[in-house]
């Protein structure tokens, strides 16, 4: 089991070292020059060069590398271009509010799919079990960004019941706090709750044909009980696979829902710095936000050896 | 239906979240407090050395004052100076100072203070329109109330010019750490800001004018229109700054919680022709071209019908100002006969914007009208097209706003990406820098008739400057001239 896990924190570490160098080579390759963009549309062409110099962007691209990741191992994502501020702590800053963010779409999607999805298959030959199954399917095939503009109208705008966006840090006011991350939060975990819905059906469902299950009720437990103790954790391990995905796109899926909310996290941050070619920004945030997807692939391989005692042998 | 919509909505919300319905969204403090909603967030509060509209309207006049500012009409007015006088060789200004200025570290504020100010712009910004102070020779501090500044040569657009940022006061003990902690004169100081959302602005208690009549301005910023828009419905905010939609407005005229407040701007949305290169270095084509758009239609198509139609660069608000959008009307034959045996596929380079790419669609199909096949490219704004349009020359059209006042100056700039020389515009615009302001007007006003006459670009339409705000609200600056969002004007109705 050591080994094992020993061996995923390996490929973690590996991967993290190649995304860095994707990431930075992308940047590179970007067209559009960030100290012409700093400087504006008057900018004499010695003022470009010195301020090109300033910033580090006319030396060879090794060194900018090298100098970058340098710095990002000690906890020091660089100096912004356009703020002229260190990245580090307003990168922490805006990573709070996204996880605030996902943590609480990740929340309402399970609240709705564990008890959605397994109504939907254990009455899955019957109207009201076809019928959530049916509603999740709508929701599958609406985009966060769409719920989101749909529940501004409804809450916000026609019954002036929740602000429409903005961000009240929860240590302020943690009513406001509340609040203003109801919408959002809807909105990002409503369209993950209704596809996270189906997989929890069509697991439990898998999981209701079992002959382990049948055993258990000819020992005479009822059909709820066979359910809970036997089949809800063997239905789990499917469950975190997608769990999984699910929490990399929210995470994706936050930066369009926070410009839709105005919230301060990273995505409207990366939408900002890419506009402004704000490069050693969106470089620090696509590391956090790729290092995010692999630590959470990471958890996941490492639970699945928790939860199903025969991945652990090999 | 109403009634039903609630229905649903309580259950919705009291099955997914549990929250308790009925409490009511809205700006969390009292009747002194204002809420403003804009679009550009500063990256940071110091203009000295980063660019962009969004820091000087936010600070300037608010937190920054100069010796004088543009009033509504486009007028220079005296502010930190009572008065000045202006030399017979008009090289040099004397100020008269108001007393009893302290800056908000408590610092007062002297001759000493502008003299640091005005030196400090050649020797410490880095921000390009800078250069419009180099132009100042030196400056004397005759007495603690009386500053005296002694041009090279000179110069209107100086005096001009000390109403922007270029002209904030600042005190030797306040500008340690800009960025972050600005410090000047004005009626407001920095209370706080979250960045990526507001900034929140508190009366300054020792400011020595007349007192602002909120005494907590919460800037907002949000990037969406529709998000804006929804804030101010939802009452979130209390004032959007400037409308970037216009066909959002319907909802505010129709409700008499709002007021719609519409001027102009110094904002000429321009179709940019590439006058350096073929085919557009003929005269005849960019004559051509400007007689197959009509204006009128693709204001109407593009922007509602709201802005103005001025035919040449130059605002309402500038004293030079006159209608020219009528020398050139709307005349596809003559377009077409001008075109005659010319074959012609041009480029439209456009930054990805709303306004551009809706001007860009009407200008496309109306000059394929007249047999003009043009090919628009989106590019990614400001970066791409700063680049490759603006440095590189690379591009047949464009469209853009040309943001900043009085920049008619740019015609005298072969190198700019006009790619425009016409040495009497250039001799024009150095005969009113250092004429009388009657000189200036009539040298200005040749300059605004040739560059029409050269169809040295198109000018479709000038953008109007469009505010809602919460009825309460009034005593906004209609039309905007300056380069600060004026809150100390605004007052409770």
């Amino acid at each position: 089991m050591t080994v094992k896990v020993l061996r995923r924190l390996a490929i973690l570490l590996v991967s993290v070292l190649v995304a860095s160098i994707v990431v930075f080579l992308f940047m590179a390759v970007l067209p559009g020059d960030p100290a012409q963009v700093a400087l504006g549309v008057n900018a004499t062409p010695e003022l470009l060069a010195k301020t090109r110099a300033e910033f580090g962007v006319d030396r060879p691209l090794l060194t900018q590398y090298l100098d970058w990741i340098g710095g990002v191992l000690r906890g020091d994502f660089g100096r912004s271009y356009v703020t002229r501020e260190t990245i580090g702590p307003q990168l922490l800053d805006r990573l709070g509010v996204t996880l605030w963010l996902v943590g609480a779409g990740m929340l309402v999607a399970l609240v709705i799919a564990i008890p959605a999805g397994t109504f939907a298959a254990v009455r899955h030959r019957k109207p009201s079990g076809a019928g959530v199954s049916g509603l999740s399917q709508i929701g599958v095939a609406i985009p966060a960004f769409l719920a989101g503009i749909i529940l501004v109208q409804i809450f916000a705008v026609q019954l002036r019941w929740l602000p429409s966006g903005g961000w009240t840090p929860p240590e302020q006011d943690f009513g406001e706090f509340a609040r203003g991350l109801v919408l959002p939060a809807l909105s990002l975990g409503l369209v993950q709750g209704a596809v996270l819905t189906r997989y929890v059906r069509s697991a439990v469902l898998d999981t209701l044909g079992q002959d382990y299950l049948r055993t258990a009720r000819s020992k005479g437990l009822r059909p709820g009980q066979a359910l809970v103790r036997h089949g809800l954790r063997n239905a789990s391990v499917p469950v975190v696979t997608v769990l999984g995905l699910q929490l990399a796109t929210l995470l994706i899926g936050a930066v369009v829902v926070e410009r839709v909310f105005v919230l301060p996290g990273l995505g409207s941050m990366l939408l900002d710095a890419v506009s402004a070619r704000d490069l050693l920004t969106v470089q620090g945030i696509v590391l956090v936000l790729v290092v995010g997807v692999l630590l959470v692939n990471f958890v996941v391989d490492v639970l699945y050896t928790v939860l199903d005692p025969r991945l652990r042998g090999s | 239906m109403k009634a039903r919509l609630h229905a649903v909505a309580v259950a919705l919300l009291l099955v997914v979240s549990g929250c308790s319905a009925g409490s009511t969204a809205s700006v969390s403090a009292g009747p002194d407090t204002l809420s403003v909603g804009f679009t550009a967030e500063p990256a940071n509060f110091d203009f000295t050395r980063t660019d962009g509209a969004a820091i000087p309207q936010a600070l300037l006049y608010n937190v920054y004052e100069g010796l004088v500012k543009l009033d509504a009409d486009g007028h220079v007015v005296p502010l930190l100076a009572k008065s000045w006088t202006i030399s017979p060789d008009r090289r040099t200004y004397d100020f008269q100072l108001q007393s009893n200025v302290r800056f908000s570290n408590g610092a007062p504020f002297t001759a000493e203070d502008v003299k640091f100010s005005l030196m400090r712009v050649k020797t410490n910004w880095t921000i390009s329109i800078k250069a419009a102070m180099d132009v100042v020779d030196h400056v004397d501090v005759v007495a603690p109330d009386h500053a005296r500044v002694v041009l090279s040569k000179p110069s209107n657009g100086w005096l001009f010019s000390l109403t922007s940022r270029l002209g904030a006061m600042f005190s030797p003990t306040g500008v340690a750490d800009l960025a972050n902690k600005p410090i000047g004169t004005g009626p407001y100081e920095v209370a706080s800001r979250r960045r990526g959302d507001s900034i929140v602005l508190k009366a300054n208690p020792a400011y020595w004018g007349r007192k602002p009549a909120y005494t907590t301005v919460v800037l907002k910023y949000i990037k969406d229109p529709t998000a804006l828009n929804n804030a101010l419905l939802s009452n979130g905010i209390d004032v959007i700054s400037a409308i970037t939609a216009p066909d959002s407005l319907p909802q505010f005229q129709g409700d008499d919680r709002f007021t719609v407040v519409q001027g102009t701007s110094n904002s000429e949305v321009t179709l940019a022709m590439n006058n350096a290169r073929p085919p557009l270095n003929d005269v005849r084509v960019r004559q051509a071209l400007t007689y197959a758009i009509d204006r009128k239609a693709l204001l109407d198509t593009a922007w509602a019908g709201r802005g103005t139609l001025i035919g040449s660069m130059v605002p309402p608000t500038d004293p030079w100002y006159e209608d020219l959008s009528q020398v050139y009307p709307f005349d596809p034959a003559k377009a077409r006969q001008l075109l005659a045996g010319m074959n012609l596929n041009l480029r439209m380079r456009i930054p990805n914007l709303p306004y551009a790419i809706a001007a860009a669609q009407v200008v496309q199909s109306q000059l394929a009208d007249v047999g003009v096949r043009t090919t628009i490219e989106p590019l990614d704004f400001p970066a791409v097209w700063l680049k490759q349009v603006f440095t590189d020359h690379d591009y047949d059209l464009s469209i853009i706003q040309h943001v900043e006042a009085r920049d008619i100056t740019t015609f005298g700039k072969p190198k700019y990406y006009w790619g425009y020389d016409s040495k009497r515009v250039q001799q024009l615009l150095a005969d009113a820098d250092s004429g009388t302001p009657e000189q200036q007007v009539a040298a200005m006003k040749q300059v605004a008739r040739q560059i029409n006459a050269d169809a040295a670009a198109d000018w479709l339409f000038l953008f109007p400057n469009v505010i809602v705000a919460k009825a309460k609200v009034g005593g906004f600056v209609q039309n905007q001239v300056s380069e600060s969002f004026d809150l100390t004007g605004l007052a409770l109705r």
